[in-house]
């Protein structure tokens, strides 16, 4: 029986996610291009013509500036690198720096959101006023302070998207959480004697995670973007190879002055097609979250 | 604040005045350098110092540079105000008529384009914007300089002299153009949220039944009201880029404050770099508490006394 009732929920979940797809042509999009490149990403090893960083040449001479061929699609770098390969692996790298910052922005954002939600008191005033000098702080210039304190690279550009971006989360999780706080079904589980803390995880928690999912997608989008302004000014790691880091060499070896647009576009609209989607969904799972601003 | 960027930067690894010897410099010189800095000193020490010098605005020597942090911040900023505040005004006029426009159109083929396009140059990287442009308008058209704010072998003596010349805003031209493109999506699609919401008030059902014009109603009623979110996201804008601006400015070369940091964190010139992120963060709080009070100006509805 009880199986039964799961199955029929999970068939209904999702002839429910097919019927919002069709509804938002905009979070349909947006997921069609997150499909792209995790496809992308996971196959990158067979889909890259080229390995990402072997020099390559043509007779004795280094392939430098190539145009696009139906050898090198998108053409080679200044050091006779293939521009499509790079590309393609870069999806793995932007993954990857977007999913980790943007789980321990949601994760962070959620927690403290719901403490202070839900504890109110004191703990509901350290958080608020620690969230409001976080929110004070410049997001790019503290982020490149914390890079040069530290040794540049991946980590730090997570650590400090986690650190810079949740109080957003926080704020929008506690404000919900403050009216989900006196609704009947708590005061219910209060009465049967659950704990603060089963209350606070067990009932509460999972009617916030849909809109701290719709922050993390954001979050992705955000964090790609740290990334790849972090690696243009230096401070990313020059090892991985990423959308950011692509720019950064483009930019530094007269790419520009040459018009070398196979090399320097597609990165940057790699990203953006990567952010953007992250937009649409949210733009998308709003109406379906708040139905009431549906119909503006 | 200010305690935090000192701890954060005194906390760096690397002896700042490895950048500013030459290797032939013996210990004895280092150690006199050291002291003329400050630097023998003990940490906490070097702590009251630093907040005593910085109520009296005064922020330090640049180690690099020799020259007090206060002149050269002092040099940049007017070159970040300005552009931010051209950029800025172009984008939120582009994005107040744009979005007001959308408001009417709503549905059809004119929305299912400009809304993803208005979304999508919010999340292009505004460095790639800007790569985009000075390849195509100035590389390859020779129409834009490629970077910097002056000509080769100009010299400028004052500010005003400066300003007034055409050289100085041909060179603002571009890094202006991208971070207008990067920052109208926001005012669109907030002019277009809120002109929606507030075409729905009772007041604007009012006008229509008094009997006045579509251009009345539109312009005198709903523009007013719908401006005022589109005012304050222009107060917090204005903080926001002053330090947003570090891209951009590093992709065209322009001598603001965001270069100024951006150079002195790379170069470990720790006084240089506290003095600008401390601007930066100064002008962004500024900024934030001048939007509440202009809120609460434009809106009479809220006031800042009462409990939010």
């Amino acid at each position: 029986m009880l199986r039964w009732t799961r199955e029929c929920r999970s068939v209904r979940s999702v002839s429910a996610g097919l019927r919002f797809l069709r509804a938002e042509p905009f979070a349909a999009g947006g997921g069609a291009i997150y499909a792209t490149i995790v496809l992308v990403a996971i196959f990158a090893d067979r889909l890259a013509p080229y390995p990402p960083k072997a020099i390559l040449r043509v007779g004795a001479r280094v392939a430098r500036y190539l145009p696009m061929s139906s050898d090198h699609w998108l053409g080679t770098t200044s050091s006779g690198r293939d521009v499509l390969s790079q590309l393609i692996w870069g999806t793995r790298a932007a993954l990857a720096v977007g999913l980790t910052a943007a789980v321990a922005v949601v994760a962070i954002g959620t927690v403290l959101g719901l403490l202070s939600g839900y504890l109110g008191g004191w703990v509901d005033r350290v958080i608020t006023w620690f969230a409001d000098i976080v929110l004070g702080l410049p997001f790019l210039p503290s982020m490149l302070v914390l890079a040069s304190l530290t040794r540049p690279g991946t980590t730090v550009v997570i650590i400090s998207v986690a650190g810079l971006l949740w109080p957003n989360t926080a704020r929008v999780i506690r404000s919900q959480v403050l009216s989900l706080r006196e609704r009947a079904w708590v005061e219910a589980a209060r009465v049967t004697g659950c704990s603060t803390g089963r209350i606070m995880f067990v009932h509460v928690l999972p009617q916030v995670l849909p809109l701290a999912a719709l922050y993390g997608s954001v979050a992705i989008g955000w964090a790609i973007l740290a990334e790849a302004s972090a690696s243009f000014l230096g401070f990313g790691d020059p090892d991985m190879m990423s959308w950011g880091v692509m720019l950064q060499e483009a930019y530094a070896n007269q790419a520009l002055s040459r018009g070398a647009w196979n090399w320097f576009a597609p990165p940057g609209a790699a990203l953006m097609a990567m952010v953007l989607a992250g937009f649409l969904i949210s733009r998308g799972s709003e109406k379906l979250l708040f139905p009431k601003l549906a119909d503006q | 604040m200010s305690s935090l960027t000192f701890i954060l930067f005194r906390l760096a690894p690397g002896d700042p005045t490895i950048n500013f010897l030459s290797p032939s410099f013996n210990e004895e010189t280092r150690a006199a350098l050291m002291k003329s800095f400050g630097l023998d000193k003990p940490l906490w020490e070097q702590y009251f110092i630093y907040m005593g010098n910085l109520l009296q605005g005064n922020l330090g020597q640049s180690f690099l540079q020799g020259k007090p942090v206060a002149v050269l911040l002092a040099d940049a900023l007017p070159n970040t105000v300005l552009l931010t505040l051209v950029s800025l005004t172009a984008a939120y006029a582009f994005g107040i008529v744009a979005g007001a426009f959308l408001a009417f159109h709503r549905g059809g083929l004119v929305e299912a384009v400009s809304i993803p396009a208005a979304l999508a140059t919010r999340a292009a990287p505004e460095f790639w914007l800007g790569m985009l442009l000075l390849a195509g308008l100035a590389f390859q058209t020779g129409w834009f300089p490629t970077g910097g704010a002056l000509s080769p072998g100009r010299e400028m003596n004052s500010f005003a002299e400066r300003f007034m010349s055409g050289d100085f805003w041909w060179h603002l031209a571009l890094p202006a153009l991208t971070l207008m493109l990067y920052l109208q999506g926001l005012p669109l699609l907030l002019m277009r949220a809120t002109m929606l919401e507030v075409l729905n008030d009772e007041f604007i059902v009012m006008a229509k039944m008094k009997g006045l014009s579509r251009w009345s109603v539109v312009m005198r009623h709903a523009a007013r009201n719908a401006l005022l979110p589109v005012v304050t996201a222009f107060a917090l804008g204005l903080g926001a880029s002053i330090g947003g601006n570090v891209v951009v400015e590093t992709v065209f070369a322009w001598p603001g404050i965001g270069r100024v940091l951006v150079t002195a964190v790379q170069s470990a010139d720790y006084p240089l770099a506290q003095g600008a992120f401390i601007l930066i963060a100064a002008s962004l709080v500024t900024m934030n508490t001048l939007a509440d009070l202009a809120y609460a100006a434009l809106d009479p509805r809220v006031s800042v006394g009462a409990k939010r």
